[in-house]
């Protein structure tokens, strides 16, 4: 896109180097070079207009002038689904191949129209939804319009409802579909499936090997890790907006809006009513509406009239009883109310169980406790409810509410099968993505493309492990040119019995460092690493010559700290692997007078923060922060050589959602706001800059993760009356 | 250069960056122009697109046509009939009304005397035993386990019992298998290794090793792991990961070392592996030296795979390597699977159709790679992919897997009963969410409540913290009717807590205290009859709303300041017991036993809920896990319960307990639990699960050279 604008600042630049005489020439020859690449800057520059102007040839066809196929009545059948297909029996992993993005590529097949021998119609052509559903996966970075390198298969043969095909004709249409190989690879979309009078659980068309994503399985008819389950589309999530809810208390407690539900079943509903008053609501098709009104959209109860699907936001728990069919679109409806569905449909296969947490979204009562209903639903706590409330909104925002969204969902399943090195993950699928965060709620991975914030977090070093001592941990001393103090400090480093290796960062590139013969000579190996750039981030960067688990920072002028100290911190942090572990604490505070973040290093009650000038950590965290440090963090710090602490703190308290642990009483330290580079001193204008660091930072995680506390940590016996020789770490605080 | 020449170059070269960046475009819109309609290209926007009907009426989705469809009773009682054997589903094959009157008990079929049984099943046996679920009665029971070893249903096996068809047809019990839970290792026999198990086993559950997705009834059958003979009845080794290293490889990448089958089932992928071979970090080793007669079918290969296959050692591959195939045997599922589980080493699953140990409950994405046996060839490049966080998550979840459900029998057991028991009452089980998250699903107990956030384990994960209110319950004894001033100092201390929500005071006394005898303040006081046994005090009750409570012995003389403090403490650490008087267990070598010590020391493990805090989820899973265990082993006085829920809490936690500063030790350190309370606890649990700690948290500016003023916990420095 950017071409032309490049190549017309190189034109002129040239030509009055040019001999006078050919001027004219090269002037007539750059013009067309010019032109060109104008002209190609325009292709470039305004793909869309000529794709929109192609579709608008082609493709603003009508679906009536599609290809006919007629289907000579003896032409093949396939064979009916076979119950025991499973990924490793009936679906050709090969044609998936290795695939760098981890993505399967899917075809779909070209409309036609198809008839019997007749030239009566199979089926109608394509329904809304299923035109919906293949443009989606047409616009999904699944779609490959390449049939050869295609590793699933959807044809755009409408099964949606079985009811509106001619099953035997279907079945033959599929089977000379040209890729059809007895439907290895191919993928059918069907929520209606089964017809009177017994309505089979699953679509009735035979069709050999193929994947069904069918509404409304039960357990007989569902091949788990085979079949995927998706709900019954309602129509009612595109043409009504019900705006989220928020949590409180709701007119009903118990509603049930479905129209057409067995006498048996409706008796059993109003028996509960008659024992439970006003607080349960059984709603039935309303009979006397005056004209214009549709009745869809319409719930009556006696000769109360309620908004169809309004009414369920005025319920806690809405019934979705099975009808003739398993499947019921009222459940879509009930999830897009934020009502908490209460599923009575024995052996029902629920929609995406195979990725979604129902229990976490829903209440299933098995169909013969239906009379004790009431009981069970009042055994939820209120705030359970809120939670279900929130999870069944979400479940539909994110797989309910289009067919767009139906079919991402159905094709990132398979994915994941095909790819489980890739999956996604339960919390990915599950966790609804935090309210604080700024990202439509709307969206989920499918739509996003991209990873999203949680509300939750997940703490990347989850077990609880206490790491050996005997594995020690590796001082990091950057330095730049203070050889005297950071002579001092490794030396006094030294003398802790934990420690298992010396790493001194050296940040100067002016100047080498001092002969190996000058350096201290201590008991455990010393390296000295260069460093390509004067940069505070290389304090934190995961060398390899770390090969413990835990790493000291320390500064080149902090000294001041005992081997008991140092020690104890080891031991500390080895109670808390996954927190920062340090010494000098701060502070955040909420400035009410500026209405920002202001930093603090008063004697303060709490803590929210230790200067990694002498701090414990993960060697994981240096991980983090070299490679996964959110927004341009990092480059700002180097830039403006401060904060690289605070945004540790804030990296670490974000990933794990824990507070720091501040050790051993507070010190008088030297320069107790010192950094790598030379004393900045304590004065108004450097706590000024680290107040702003945390403004920046807050702004840039998207919230505030760093936790206060009133605790630090001491030795178990520090200031007891006791025996000082006995304890273990007995020089701590003396100053 | 000739002018013209250059000329002409350049206008080459003009032309080659036009056909460079338009050619592509043009050629794009060349074919779109083109009246070839059938190009391919996305699926086209339709001119009629928004005319289209919906694929379904309204009054289709609502009322599913016209016709009248069965009752449900009707088609309830019509399935029961067809949905039986290969289709049995706890809707049609298990008798849901046994369990509703006396819940979920189990009944264990007599032994029959001179029927020799596997150490294998009676660890099973003795796990049913003290899961808490056994009954004696027949009549009570909602699931059946029989007492004929059905471990090893292979014919060909020494310890295959003949005759179990016959026996049960005989049983008054067996009712066609209706409720009954079998537990199965091994099937079938060579040479197609079919799932038989020798006798018709009717409509019961199986709990089997090795199942195939094929014929797995999906909520019905359990699928077991398959673990040795020797596996430990309860306790079990930790896992084997102790640090977790950046990068998280480790020596090899992948390893596999077993045997190779010349022939018959399972051999295809089992002779390919080989191949992945490399010498370098992917280690793969066959051997065909097994069995009968190999040196009859032995190939070429022989030979030289087992020179290598010499050379490493098994145990050594496993704990160095990043990834472990599993493939098949000759059934689905291998000894190997778990003791790669232990070691860390991610199992990267090479069986096709196995259906996965407690599939039903475990995502076992999270822990493992369930590669498939067609693209054996790929999985070395595929998992040199999976990145740094993914592999660390990997690894940590193996050991979180093996300890909450593999590592003893006796949990592999109460597994497979757990997920039975959710079953039958679906809207009071636990989500998947439970399942895999630390402490596993067995350490959370749906009686308590389905709700993360009710629990003290999870609030993280939530986002959520502990309520800011704590309840105190303090055990008064019976000095006198009129409560003694010890006791009515601390419940003053206590409710002038603003966190304080209320006082309950177990009262062991006969006769209530008068009313007007409690201290004045807005924190209502209540008394709760009882605290004559040491383990009342542990009971939940139901008048404890708050997550946090505050254990309190009368003795307990702690100041308003401190007990804020250790408030503040615990909701930082609400999965622990915070608290004051700390006592460390030891090992006593001369003794060959567990101590327990009351000196004052530089490292603790327990904490006495004398004076702690804790969260009342532990009131719970104390109850739910005593009537099961050491009742007899409680008694004997002192303070044995108040250890055990130190255990129990460590056991779920693995971390110890948390110490927090007060203004003075007491003199005299309290109830002493009796010496052999500890081991006789350890050995119950079958291991030793508290952990020392060196810290005691204390107030930030705690005895610092600072104005007592600027303090906020001042009285815990006050002399």
């Amino acid at each position: 896109m950017c071409a032309s604008a490049k190549y017309n600042t190189r034109g002129p630049a040239l030509i009055p180097r040019m001999k006078t005489k050919h001027r004219i020439y090269y002037i007539t020859l750059f013009s067309i070079v010019l032109l060109g690449l104008i002209a190609t800057g325009m292709f470039q520059f305004w793909p869309h207009s000529i794709e929109s102007s192609s579709d608008w040839t082609v493709e603003k066809r009508s679906v009536h002038d599609v290809p006919v196929v007629r289907l000579p009545a003896d032409s093949p059948i396939p064979e009916r689904g076979d119950l025991s297909c499973r990924m490793h029996t009936c679906f050709d992993v090969y044609r998936c191949g290795f695939n760098p993005k981890n993505k399967i590529k899917v075809y779909i097949y070209s409309l036609k129209k198809y008839v019997d021998e007749y030239g009566t119609l199979v089926s109608n052509t394509i329904s809304r939804e299923y035109n919906e559903l293949l443009t989606a996966i047409s616009d999904s970075d699944f779609y490959t319009d390449d049939v050869h390198r295609a590793c699933l298969f959807v044809p755009s043969i409408d099964v949606l409802n079985q009811n509106t095909l001619r099953i035997k004709e279907t079945a033959q249409a599929l089977a000379q579909l040209s890729r059809w190989d007895r439907g290895t690879n191919h993928l059918l979309f069907n929520m209606l499936p089964g017809g009177p009078p017994d309505y089979n659980t699953a679509l009735d068309v035979p069709r050999d090997r193929a994947l069904l994503a069918g509404g409304g399985f039960s357990t007989w008819t569902y091949r788990q890790g085979y079949d995927v389950s998706i709900p019954v589309y309602s129509p009612l999530s595109g043409e009504v907006d019900l705006p989220e809810r928020g949590p409180g208390p709701r007119r009903f407690f118990i509603l049930s809006s479905q129209m057409a539900l067995h006498p048996e079943y409706r008796s059993e509903l109003e028996a509960l009513q008659a024992e439970n008053g006003e607080s349960v609501l059984i709603l039935d098709k309303c009979t006397n509406l005056s004209d214009g009104i549709p009745a869809v959209r319409k719930r009556c109860h006696k000769n109360q009239v309620f908004d169809y699907p309004q009414v369920l936001q005025e319920a806690t728990f809405c019934v979705v009883l099975r009808g003739a069919r398993l499947g019921q679109a009222v459940l879509s409806d009930v999830l897009q109310a934020g009502c908490v569905p209460v599923i009575i449909a024995d052996s029902y296969i629920l929609p995406f169980s195979e990725v979604l947490d129902w229990k976490r979204a829903s209440v299933v009562i098995p169909e013969e406790k239906m009379p004790e209903m009431y009981s069970i639903l009042q055994s939820v706590s209120q705030r359970q409810i809120e939670e279900m409330q929130r999870q069944a909104r979400w479940f539909w925002e994110a797989y309910f509410r289009s067919m767009k969204a139906i079919a991402l969902a159905t094709l990132q399943i398979i994915n994941d099968r095909i790819y489980p090195y890739a999956a996604i993950s339960y919390e990915e699928w599950n966790d609804p993505p935090a309210v604080k965060s700024s990202f439509q709620c709307s969206q989920s991975f499918l739509d996003l493309g991209a990873w999203k914030k949680w509300s939750s977090v997940s703490n990347p070093l989850f077990l609880p492990l206490i790491p050996p001592q005997s594995q020690g941990f590796t001082a990091i001393v950057l330095t730049y040119d203070r050889v005297e103090s950071l002579f001092r400090v490794i030396t006094e480093v030294s003398k802790v019995p934990s420690l298992s290796k010396l790493l001194v960062v050296w940040n100067n590139q002016n100047k080498n460092p001092p002969e190996d013969s000058l350096w201290p000579k201590i008991r455990v190996p010393l390296k000295v690493v260069r460093t390509a750039e004067n940069k505070l981030s290389n304090r934190f960067f995961p060398y390899d010559e770390i090969e413990t688990e835990a790493v000291l920072a320390i500064d080149d002028d902090i000294i001041m700290l005992t081997s008991d100290e140092l020690q104890f911190g080891y031991e500390v942090w080895r109670e808390f692997p996954d927190r920062l572990v340090g010494y000098p604490g701060r502070l955040h505070l909420w400035d009410h007078e500026m209405n920002k973040w202001k930093y603090e290093s008063e004697w303060t009650n709490e803590v929210s923060m230790v200067l990694t000038g002498a701090a414990f950590y993960h060697k994981y965290f240096n991980y983090l922060y070299t490679y996964k440090m959110p927004g341009d963090i990092k480059n700002w710090v180097d830039a403006h050589m401060n904060c690289e602490d605070i945004a540790m703190n804030f990296l670490v308290a974000n990933v794990t959602g824990k507070s720091v642990i501040k050790v051993t009483p507070r010190k008088k330290f030297k320069c107790p706001e010192c950094t790598a580079i030379d004393g900045l001193s304590l004065d108004q204008t450097h706590m000024v800059e680290r107040s702003e660091c945390i403004n920046k930072f807050a702004s840039v995680f998207g919230t505030m993760p760093l936790k206060v506390v009133e605790h630090r940590a001491d030795p178990v016996l520090y200031k007891d009356d006791f025996p000082e020789k006995l304890k273990s770490f007995p020089n701590i605080g003396s100053l | 250069m000739q002018t013209g020449t250059k000329y002409l170059l350049l206008a080459l070269l003009a032309s080659c960056l036009l056909l460079f960046f338009g050619a592509d475009r043009l050629r794009r819109a060349a074919s779109f122009s083109s009246p070839k309609a059938e190009a391919p290209g996305r699926w086209p926007r339709w001119a009629d697109g928004s005319l289209l009907q919906s694929f379904a009426g309204a009054g289709e989705l609502e009322g599913d046509g016209a016709a009248p469809s069965p009752s449900p009773k009707a088609r309830r009682a019509a399935r029961l009939g067809t949905h039986q054997r290969r289709r049995c589903r706890m809707e049609t094959c298990f008798d849901r009304s046994r369990c509703e009157q006396h819940g979920f008990k189990v009944f264990v079929y007599p032994r029959e005397a001179g029927v020799p049984v596997s150490d294998a099943y009676l660890n099973i046996l003795a796990s049913i035993e003290e899961s808490g679920y056994r009954t004696a009665d027949a009549g009570a029971a909602c699931l059946f386990v029989l007492g004929i070893d059905t471990l090893d249903r292979d014919r060909l096996s020494a310890r295959y019992v003949p005759g179990v068809g016959e026996k049960l047809r005989a049983s008054a019990l067996w009712n066609g298998g209706r409720n009954h839970l079998i537990f199965t290792l091994y099937s079938g026999t060579w040479p197609d290794y079919a799932e038989e198990l020798g006798f018709d086993s009717g409509q019961a559950m199986l709990a089997r090793a090795s199942a195939r997705a094929e014929t797995f009834r999906p909520g019905f059958d359990v699928s077991l792991p398959l673990f040795p003979a020797e596996h430990p009845r309860k306790g079990g080794e930790p896992g084997c990961l102790r640090q977790r290293a950046l990068p998280p490889r480790k020596k090899y990448l992948l390893v596999f070392k077993g045997k190779r089958y010349l022939t018959g089932i399972g051999s295809g992928t089992r002779n390919a592996l080989r191949r992945l071979h490399d010498g370098k970090d992917v280690v793969s080793l066959t051997s065909c030296r097994h069995g009968r007669g190999w040196q009859r079918r032995k190939d070429a290969r022989c030979d030289r795979d087992h020179a290598d296959y010499e050379k490493f050692d098994y145990q050594e591959l496993l704990r160095n390597s990043t990834f472990c195939l599993i493939p098949r045997g000759r059934r689905l599922g291998s000894f190997r699977f778990l003791e790669a589980l232990q070691a860390a080493c991610v199992p990267v699953v090479l069986s096709d159709g196995w259906e996965l140990p407690f599939s039903e409950v475990l995502d076992w994405g999270k822990a493992a790679v369930v590669a498939s046996e067609r693209l054996l060839l790929q999985v070395p490049s595929a998992v040199r992919r999976v990145g740094p966080e993914r592999l660390l998550a990997l690894q940590q979840q193996t050991q979180l897997l093996w300890d909450a459900y593999f590592s003893s029998v006796d949990k592999i057991v109460r597994t497979t009963l757990e997920i039975i028991r959710d079953r039958l009452s679906p809207h009071r089980s636990r989500a998947r969410f439970f399942w895999n998250a630390l402490p596993g699903g067995l350490l959370a107990l749906p009686d308590f409540s389905t709700r993360p956030g009710d629990f003290p384990f999870y609030y993280l994960q939530q986002g959520s913290s502990p309520s800011d209110k704590f309840t105190a319950l303090v055990r008064a004894s019976c000095a006198g009717v009129p409560p003694s001033p010890p006791l009515l100092g601390l419940l003053q201390a206590v409710s002038a807590s603003r966190h304080c929500a209320q006082i309950l005071v177990l009262w062991s006394c006969e006769t209530p205290p008068p009313r007007g005898q409690w201290p004045r303040s807005t924190v209502p006081v209540s008394v709760i009859p009882g605290g004559t046994e040491p383990s009342d005090r542990f009971f939940p009750y139901a008048e404890i709303r708050t997550d946090a409570v505050l254990s309190l012995d009368e003795h307990a003389g702690l100041s308003t300041s401190e007990v804020d403090f250790a408030f503040a403490a615990w909701r930082s650490f609400p999965e622990r017991i915070v608290g004051f008087p700390a006592r460390r267990h030891f090992w006593d070598a001369e003794r060959q036993r567990w101590g327990c010590s009351a000196e004052r020391s530089n490292e603790l493990s327990i904490v006495l809920p004398a004076a702690a805090f804790y969260h009342r989820y532990y009131h719970s899973l104390f109850v739910r896990s005593v009537p099961a265990g050491p009742r007899g082993l409680l008694g004997g006085g002192g303070a044995c319960e108040d250890v055990l829920l130190n255990l129990l809490v460590a056991a779920a936690t693995k971390l110890p307990p948390v110490k927090v500063a007060r203004r003075r030790e007491p003199e005299q350190p309290g109830d002493q639990p009796p010496q052999d309370c500890l081991d006789r606890l350890a050995a119950w649990l079958g291991h030793m699960p508290l952990v020392p700690s060196q810290l005691r948290l204390d107030p930030v500016l705690f005895k610092d050279p600072v104005s007592i003023l600027r303090k906020k916990y001042r009285r815990l420095e006050t002399p």
